[in-house]
């Protein structure tokens, strides 16, 4: 058996140009709808469509023609990425592997006549439905702030022109001003983000304005690399960096977006530039498709299946699975695997036993890379870390700049997997 | 963190220096030695001659491919930076067979088959060498060559499954391009099955220091190696 992996020769194409009007029931083909093209869902709609040569119909529905990553949005801040290099199409997942693409929001999902209503009208119906639609923001977590203010006070915590803003912002930021983040609450998407930003903010400011000052609120007593981080920032921008903690107030925090001002717990700082980081929750269709429990949706670990309801299936942000982080990394692991299982209950192919892992590199300074990973098993009911790694503090430059490449690397190659 | 790195950074703290004869017998090793000196020189001075391979002055405690101006593989370099040092064991895995640590290398030789033959060299070895740093805490006679570690001729004799292999490879593609690359994480495609398999074992095995693959591969079974060998030599 040849097995190289397959090339869907044009129909992709021709059903992507063609699938707007909402399809027939009934057909043969098992249809899989995917909503979201991000890390999750692209992965989900390629590994689906290309292992199943054909035996499965899969439609992917994603408002954007060209995904940003967040991954790597930090590097742009602070000039070690350009913002185009970041963007992805879909093209190959429509021509190469035979997903129908349709770029719409989803805006209902009807679990009993199993179709999903779309933004422009017309519906599609499906067999198996898999949400990754990463995250949106709690409202009133940060009291002053909500989604209107995002122009005046970015989160840059989605991808593409939120990035952008804030970059622009920093670098018209007054000699010697403050830059402010508002870090958000557990859980959170990629637990080391924040931190990487406030790296990549450091190594901006170094250079076009160094006597700039970045201050953090952060409502949590510890977070992510932290060691490592603040070694970092040590050893790179000594006196720049002040944090405060929940012990100083940093849980009780207020912003107004017209005055530029943060309110902590009763002190009132003005600032040039406010990052408000809020807390997170699953992406709103999750909601709508009455698969959330609070905040999340959660689902079962063998392969990712909605405690809720049985055909659908959560990926990613938007998944309460245990303890993997909320990262572009698991949720593309998170996605093969269930791939593979909803492949084998739709077409009878073979399903392995699930098996996740996730790696997360930060960049502190130029070449001063930094990883943490684990591996992941299904076991007491929920995703469960079998063994990790972590950088340690104090080590030599030649690995961390081995640490770094290997990071460049990895992003060539979850694109790739993810896109074609 | 896990294992081997911080064990034998322990151990070159706590255990006495090795003395070469502790390693093996330094005149036969002086004599076996003529097995690398056609390509390796070793002893005052020789820092100045250019071979094809790097000077082994020094060698224990030095840190893989760190030769300045020598021209190593990009295997041994990546190697090096990952934190590779010569330590009595990972000189005895390389020598033994230069693929099991580099792959790729460009040391061009078949390895030294037999455990005491190495044993010898690497005494020999040591008399150039005042830097004992990580080298394992063991008994007069105790080598490094515990039976265990070789990767028993069963192991590399495993058909693999590769539909298997297909979907644990769906896990290695976060990072490996399928279609092969080398931009910062190197090419794993149509590799021979046997080498494929020898250097994830060295991960497993801890051999390598890379923590992401020796976190990879630490959950793997000998059948699962073969089928993601077995799936990956059939890419191009
Ligand atoms: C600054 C920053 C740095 C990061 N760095 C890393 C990193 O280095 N490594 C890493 O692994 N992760 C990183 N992440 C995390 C990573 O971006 C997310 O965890 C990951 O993208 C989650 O994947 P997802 O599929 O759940 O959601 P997303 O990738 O966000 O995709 C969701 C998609 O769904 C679409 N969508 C939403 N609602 C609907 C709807 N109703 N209908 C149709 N489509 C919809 C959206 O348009 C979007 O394209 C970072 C995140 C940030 C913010
Ligand atoms: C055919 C030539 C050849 C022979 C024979 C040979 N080597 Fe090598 N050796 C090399 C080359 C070339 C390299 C550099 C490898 C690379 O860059 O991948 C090397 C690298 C090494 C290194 C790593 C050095 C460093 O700086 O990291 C050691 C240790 C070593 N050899 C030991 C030996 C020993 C011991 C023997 C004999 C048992 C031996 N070699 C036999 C050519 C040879
Ligand atoms: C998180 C990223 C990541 C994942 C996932 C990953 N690898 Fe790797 N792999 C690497 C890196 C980085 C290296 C280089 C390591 C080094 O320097 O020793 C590597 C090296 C290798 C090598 C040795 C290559 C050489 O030239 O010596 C093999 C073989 C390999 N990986 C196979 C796999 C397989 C099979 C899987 C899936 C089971 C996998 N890897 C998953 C990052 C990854």
């Amino acid at each position: 058996m040849e097995l190289r992996r397959r090339t869907f020769i044009g129909a992709g194409a021709a059903a992507a140009a063609t699938l707007s009007a909402p399809m027939v029931m009934g057909q043969a083909r098992p249809r899989v709808v995917v909503v979201g093209g991000g890390s999750g869902g692209a992965t989900a709609a390629r590994y689906l469509a290309q292992d199943s040569e054909g035996a499965l119909d899969v439609t992917l529905i994603e408002p954007q023609r060209v995904y940003y990553t967040c991954y790597f949005s930090n590097l742009y801040i602070g000039g070690f990425q350009e913002m185009d290099a970041l963007g992805h199409t879909y093209g190959k997942l429509a021509s190469d592997f035979g997903v129908n693409v349709v770029h719409d929001w989803a805006v209902g999902v009807d679990n009993d006549a199993r179709t999903v209503a779309l933004a422009s009208g017309g519906s599609v119906p499906y067999d198996r439905l898999v949400l990754s639609p990463g995250i949106d923001f709690v409202d009133g977590s940060v009291p002053g702030w909500d989604v209107t203010a995002q122009d005046a006070m970015p989160h840059a915590y989605k991808g593409g022109t939120q990035a952008v803003l804030l970059k622009a912002q920093i670098e018209a930021m007054p000699e010697g001003g403050t830059y402010c983040m508002v870090a958000p609450p557990n859980p959170f998407r990629c637990p080391p983000g924040p931190y990487e930003r406030i790296s990549m903010v450091a190594h901006l400011l170094t250079q076009i304005n160094p006597t700039a000052k970045i201050l953090i609120v952060d409502p949590k007593e510890k977070f992510s690399k932290q060691g490592l981080f603040e070694e970092g920032w040590n050893n790179h921008y000594a006196g720049m960096v002040e944090r405060i903690g929940p012990d100083f107030g940093a849980a009780n925090v207020s912003v107004n977006p017209d005055a530029m001002e943060v309110d902590i717990d009763g002190t009132v700082e003005s600032v040039d530039v406010c990052n408000v980081i809020p807390a997170m929750k699953a992406g709103r269709i999750c909601e709508m498709a009455g698969v959330t429990d609070g905040n999340w949706a959660p689902v079962r670990p063998e392969n990712m299946q909605s405690r809720i309801d049985p055909n659908i299936t959560v990926l990613g942000d938007a998944s309460q699975q245990g303890d993997m982080p909320k990262s572009g990394f698991s949720a593309n692991s998170q996605a093969k695997v269930a791939a593979n299982a909803i492949r084998g209950e739709l077409t009878g192919s073979r399903v392995f036993p699930a098996r996740y892992s996730n790696t997360c590199w930060s960049l502190i300074s130029t070449e001063d890379g930094v990883k943490v990973g684990a591996a992941y098993e299904p076991a007491d009911d929920k995703i469960s870390s079998v063994s990790s790694f972590i950088s340690q503090t104090g080590e030599d430059a030649e690995l961390r700049k081995q640490t770094y490449e290997e990071s460049l690397g990895w992003y060539e190659g979850i694109t790739t997997d993810m896109f074609g | 963190m896990r294992g081997p790195a911080l064990s034998l950074a322990l151990a070159a703290l706590t255990a006495p220096a090795l003395w070469a004869e502790e390693i093996g017998d330094v005149e036969r090793g002086q004599e076996a030695f003529v097995l690398c000196s056609g390509c390796h020189l070793v002893g005052a001075g020789v820092e100045e001659f250019e071979m094809l391979g790097p000077h082994l002055n020094g060698i224990y405690g030095r840190r893989a491919g760190s030769v300045e101006g020598y021209a190593y593989s990009e295997g041994l370099d990546r190697m090096g930076s990952d934190g590779l040092f010569w330590t009595l064991e990972t000189l005895d895995a390389y020598i033994e067979n230069p693929t099991v640590l580099v792959s790729g290398t460009r040391m061009n030789f078949d390895g030294v088959p037999d455990a005491e033959e190495r044993a010898d060299i690497l005494a020999y070895l040591r008399l150039y060498s005042d830097n004992p740093r990580d080298i394992p805490e063991a008994e007069p006679t105790a080598l490094p060559t515990d039976p265990e570690l070789r990767l028993p001729p069963e192991v590399l004799a495993i058909e693999g499954d590769a539909e298997w292999g297909e979907f644990l490879a769906g896990e290695c593609l976060t990072c490996h391009l399928e279609a092969g690359g080398n931009e910062g994480i190197p090419s794993i495609v149509a590799w021979p099955e046997d080498l494929f398999v020898i250097a994830m074992h060295a991960y497993r095995r801890g051999l390598r220091p890379n923590p992401t693959m020796q976190m990879m591969t630490e959950r793997l079974s000998d059948e699962e190696i073969a089928a993601l060998a077995a799936y990956f030599a059939q890419l191009e």
